[in-house]
């Protein structure tokens, strides 16, 4: 990746969005009948999705949705399928109930195969803040579309023409993979005259 | 009387003597000797609930005459077995109490899995003290150690989710001296369900025709991830325990029906399919996690 020049990013504020914090440690705990200190098992994992589903569906404004993983021991795959999963294909359907976008924190070493394991089974992708890592794009995308998403991370806003300052590919191609990473909902796009992208860690840091 | 003699070793490996010598039985009340039984694992204890629990459906519970080995009756008594058996044999023989025989290095004593609520249960349960002993006795790093965990509430859900009945879970650490000169963890779950072939028919059974058979039900599974629920999601858990399994050089098998399924070592001369084995009903699952050799990443 190129330097960022000087100039780059957008002078328009981000878009809009509210940021909300799912504790899923604690969040299983209110979701289940029994007190779990794991999120093991499809059962949990799905009656934590409906939970957060149920509370993204009452906030009724376009969201950041923040999974934080830092309390969770256990994650397992069954768990991780259902929670992780299917709630990201949830919110990447056109018919979608909401507008969210999510992203991951406390992601630790013990929960990272778990997550990328049912991100790759289904051709999803997520934001995370990984420990050690710092955010990083977990799910199995192409060279390109990592590439450019950091180059969105740096920029925090970007047009095609914004990221192929610091990626060096045809503009078509940068704009192609622009579009899939808004379509993975890791970056969010916004229609104006040009589209623009903004990275979700920005939106959470302006949140 | 049919009198079914016990092999010495009650483990994966003897289990097929066992099944076989039950499939074998004539009519009448079956009575397991179990007097010159001198070594049993986690495996081999499921195995003879299992096999007590066939031998009584729809006729007299059998009898079960215990090891006299106290050594064997001890540990039997620590894993919790005379519980569980009471229910499915009349016992005969010496038995002890779980406090006779010094403290207790069970990792995960025999445990019913009836619903997900008991998968729970064992991770409950089991978390720390596998997180110990494999960190410290195994040496397995610590992110590594919390995937115990992940496996064990892996294959118990496999029971819940795909067998249609109970089964049973357990676990124990072993020093492999002479086998492979490490220590272990010997990981059984059993159950008596339809098995792999009975779960996957109706999904799958007419895209296989003449072939559909246990060994290619295992296959379909084990290696390909299939399952009866349509939800491309499902049929990760026991892929993901094959390829973490494989990455600690560890074994693990799976008998259903007259097939045994196994991803096999090379410290160990298991062959990967088995076929035309004596039928037995469910799903018979054992891992072996060796300790990490050293110099291993």
């Amino acid at each position: 990746m190129r330097e960022l020049p000087a100039d780059a990013g957008r002078p328009m504020g981000p878009p809009r969005v509210v940021p909300y914090r799912f504790d899923l440690s604690a969040l299983v705990r209110r979701s289940v009948a029994s007190l779990y200190s794991h999120l093991v098992t499809r059962p949990t994992g799905q009656a934590l999705r409906y939970g957060i589903e149920r509370q993204i569906a009452d906030l009724g404004a376009p969201c950041l949705s923040v999974l934080d993983f830092s309390e969770v021991v256990v994650l397992d795959y069954s768990c991780a399928d259902e929670t992780v999963a299917k709630l990201i294909q949830r919110y990447r359907r056109e018919d979608r109930p909401a507008d969210a976008y999510l992203i991951a924190r406390g992601v630790g070493e013990r929960h990272r195969d778990m997550i990328e394991a049912v991100l790759a089974r289904h051709g999803l992708a997520l934001v995370a803040e990984v420990d050690g890592v710092g955010f990083t794009l977990l799910g199995e995308l192409p060279a390109l579309e990592r590439e450019v998403w950091a180059a969105v991370e740096r920029l925090a806003m970007a047009s095609a023409a914004d990221v192929a300052t610091l990626v060096d590919a045809p503009e078509d191609a940068l704009a192609a993979a622009l579009d899939s990473l808004a379509s993975h909902r890791v970056v969010l796009r916004r229609d104006e005259p040009v589209p623009v992208y903004c990275s979700l860690t920005s939106l959470l840091m302006a949140g | 009387m049919n009198v079914i003699h016990l092999p010495g070793s009650l483990e994966e490996r003897t289990f097929d003597q066992l099944v076989q010598a039950l499939a074998g039985r004539g009519e009448g009340r079956a009575l397991f000797d179990a007097r010159r039984v001198h070594w049993v694992d986690p495996y081999g204890m499921l195995a003879l609930l299992a096999v007590g629990e066939v031998a009584g459906r729809g006729g007299e519970r059998p009898l079960l005459q215990l090891p006299e080995s106290a050594e064997v009756t001890s540990y039997l008594a620590r894993m919790g077995f005379f519980e569980h058996a009471a229910e499915l044999f009349e016992l005969h023989g010496p038995r002890r109490r779980a406090g006779e025989g010094g403290h207790s290095d069970v990792l995960l004593e025999i445990t019913p899995v009836r619903s997900h609520a008991d998968v729970h249960a064992v991770v409950d349960r089991v978390n720390e003290r596998a997180q110990a002993i494999l960190t410290r006795q195994l040496d397995y790093p610590s992110r590594e150690a919390f995937q115990f965990s992940v496996i064990l509430s892996e294959v118990c859900q496999n029971i819940v989710e795909h067998s249609g009945a109970h089964g049973w879970v357990a676990t124990q650490t072993y020093n492999w001296a002479r086998r492979l000169g490490r220590k272990v963890v010997v990981i059984a779950v059993m159950d008596l369900g339809v098995g792999f072939r009975g779960s996957l028919s109706g999904e799958h059974a007419a895209r296989y025709g003449d072939r559909w058979s246990d060994a290619v039900a295992l296959e379909a599974a084990f290696i390909h991830g299939l399952t009866r629920f349509r939800d491309p999601g499902r049929g990760q858990g026991l892929q993901q325990i094959r390829k973490l399994v494989g990455r600690w050089g560890g074994k693990v098998s799976i008998r259903s029906g007259t097939a045994r399924i196994a991803q096999v070592p090379d410290w160990d001369d298991a062959p990967p399919m088995e076929e035309r084995l004596a039928p037995f009903p469910g799903a018979q699952i054992c891992i072996v996690l060796p300790a990490r050799a050293e110099g291993a990443a």
